[in-house]
């Protein structure tokens, strides 16, 4: 099983350095996972670290396909909560 | 002596206008002479330390460290560290061999060049490996050359023994609070120990690494520079805090910077409408910081590869393949260097005699009449360097402003302005960007330039803003005061400020 990188990804190096499995790797027009090299992270963390260092909601998807970070998980706020933040930090 | 300044109107440098601009920095009344000896030697002819020493040093910076270990609502990852430049810059990422080579390239031809920083694309510490190997080589192949490096702060305490081996005797730490409650705010994350931790909780880890990391550095006896970045309705009047704390553990400088939140930068703080300072905001910010510590408000936020004085970016002369066809002997370069080095102490150490002498003139001449009490002043300088009155009003893409009173003249900060007029073609805009000229120097009462034409100085008139092009090629300082002297002499200084500039000075 692998988690993959899709294209709202920004190239940005974080996930590279934390694989344990060395399964990522620099690749056009964003880095990728290679599917035979990832673990999940199984046996080494908790977490996987890649999705853990990940700036980028939606640039990780798990082995069913989901986001594993979706919309509003990185920011902290929910898509439904954005207009209100959206007004009290304008407000400011 | 000075370098040549490139010309920076063509479509590369428009391109590349999201990193530093030409023009020049302000001096004030030293701003050194308060720190301790052994601390002035380090900083003295470091350019982004002391605001003599960056008309005539140069520094540049490497992007080697594009890894980030936090998220700061001001930064698009898609960029370069929001810390250290304006959003919307992307560097060229070097590997740690192509770094070496490219500084030793660089001070081989640029022997002003004293002081290399690594300060991105992301977190320089949250990539230890390129970013140490980067200081370990140079430390050896070019040691006249000194190391400099900003941080987030995460990973500074496990990184404080490595840092001490080489020759790094400057580190920046971005600390924007000491309360995790604003904290969780500006950082929605960091990863921690392998994990992703929100929040509160997030902000509050990173504190104490910022805290823990200021104190052992200067445990050590290495240099912190404290920048912030002011972001209104979250740690503006918290800042005042955050400059007494870090200036309390020993932090030699602060830097409070404004927030830019563009929303074409697609940040978060931009895309969600969150508001940048006001200059007179940061000023008044920066001034009342500056009771409890020195402030650098020279800085220009420069884009992690640049290279050259600062507010001048000559990285095209040194890309990837420019170098590799450059052969550089390092040995002989560094004879070349310290002879250049030498030559520019000597002239600056002359410069700031002539200041001090300068000052006790201007003191006792005022002493001497009424004028002794007149009100302070703001004025705008357009400036291209070497501490002159040496631009056109409109080719100007930032203003220096001073503060004249009967105590002397001091540098207050620079003003970003967008050009009205770029050459011959693209001055359709003009109108309006003129008129944002004007915006950007509310509360001045004169503007110093070497020429102006004619449509914006009636336009500046109407504001209330004197254009004068009489000092062209002066130096800044005596010419502020000449002007300054002038007004008082026509009783422009008894009034009050003219009605479009009162809400500067008031509380300046
Ligand atoms: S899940 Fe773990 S092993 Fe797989 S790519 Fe991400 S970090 Fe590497
Ligand atoms: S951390 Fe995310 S955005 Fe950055 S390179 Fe990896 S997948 Fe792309
Ligand atoms: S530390 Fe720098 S690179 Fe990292 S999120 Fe903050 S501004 Fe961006």
């Amino acid at each position: 099983m692998s988690l993959a990188i899709v294209d709202s990804c920004v190239n940005c190096w974080a996930c590279y350095d934390v694989c344990p499995s060395d399964a990522i790797y620099q690749s056009s027009p964003h880095f990728l996972i290679d599917t035979k090299k990832c673990t999940e992270c199984e046996g080494d963390y908790a977490h996987p670290q890649c999705a853990s260092i990940c700036p980028i909601e939606q640039a990780i998807l798990d082995a069913s396909g989901m986001p594993v970070n979706p919309y509003g998980s990185l920011t902290g706020i929910p898509p439904e909560l954005l207009e209100d933040a959206m007004q009290e930090i304008q407000s400011r | 002596m000075e370098l040549t300044v490139l010309d920076q109107n063509n479509d590369a440098a428009a391109a590349a206008a999201g990193g530093c601009s030409t023009g020049s920095c302000g001096t004030t009344d030293d701003q050194m002479s308060h720190l301790p000896d052994s601390i002035r030697e380090k900083v003295e002819n470091h350019p982004c330390y002391s605001e003599e020493a960056h008309h005539y040093f140069a520094r540049m910076h490497v992007a080697v460290a594009p890894a980030c270990n936090i998220q700061c609502h001001y930064c698009n990852r898609k960029y370069d560290c929001s810390n250290e430049s304006r959003p919307g810059v992307v560097s060229e990422l070097l590997t740690p061999d192509q770094a070496v080579m490219k500084t030793k390239a660089v001070a081989a031809n640029i022997p002003q060049m004293t002081v290399l920083g690594i300060a991105g694309p992301g977190d320089p510490l949250a990539n230890p490996e390129r970013t140490f190997e980067t200081f370990r080589r140079l430390s050896e192949e070019a040691p006249d050359i000194k190391l400099c490096v900003s941080t987030n702060g995460l990973a500074l305490p496990e990184s404080v023994d490595e840092l001490a081996k080489h020759n790094i005797d400057h580190v920046t730490i971005t600390i924007n609070t000491v309360d995790p409650d604003i904290g969780a705010q500006i950082y929605p994350w960091i990863y921690w120990n392998n994990r992703r931790i929100r929040g509160r909780r997030g902000a509050e880890i990173l504190i104490e690494q910022q805290q823990k990391g200021l104190q052992m550095l200067v445990d050590r006896g290495i240099l912190v520079k404290v920048n912030s970045v002011m972001i209104p309705g979250v740690n503006d009047q918290h800042l005042k805090e955050v400059s007494r704390i870090v200036k309390e553990k020993g932090a030699f400088l602060h830097n409070v910077m404004p927030l830019i939140s563009e929303p074409e930068h697609g940040t978060f703080y931009g895309l969600m409408g969150q508001r940048g300072p006001e200059p007179e905001e940061l000023q008044d910010l920066q001034d009342e910081c500056a009771g409890d510590m020195n402030m650098m408000r020279h800085c220009r936020q420069c884009r992690a590869d640049a290279v050259g004085l600062l507010g001048e970016d000559r990285g095209e002369e040194f890309t990837i393949d420019k170098i590799e066809q450059m052969n550089i002997d390092y040995d002989a370069a560094m004879q070349t260097r310290k002879v250049v080095h030498e030559g520019i102490m000597e002239e600056l150490h002359e410069k700031q005699e002539k200041k001090r002498r300068l000052a006790a003139v201007s003191v006792s001449a005022n002493d001497a009449t009424p004028q002794a009490n007149t009100r302070p002043a703001l004025m705008a300088v357009a400036t291209s360097g070497g501490g002159l009155i040496n631009q056109h009003f409109g080719h100007a893409t930032e203003f220096l402003i001073y503060e004249a009173s009967p105590a002397g003249v001091r540098f207050i900060s620079h003003r970003k302005v967008d050009q009205y007029c770029i050459g011959n073609d693209s001055c359709g805009e003009k109108e309006s960007a003129l008129a944002g000229s004007i915006r950007a120097l509310k509360g001045c009462e004169a503007v110093l330039c070497s020429k102006i034409g004619y449509e914006p100085w009636s336009l500046l008139e109407e504001a209330g803003i004197v254009p004068n092009g009489e000092h062209a090629m002066e130096p800044i300082e005596e010419a502020v005061l000449a002007v300054y002297q002038e007004m008082a002499a026509e009783g422009k200084l008894e009034e009050p400020q003219p009605e479009a500039a009162v809400s500067q000075t008031a509380s300046a």
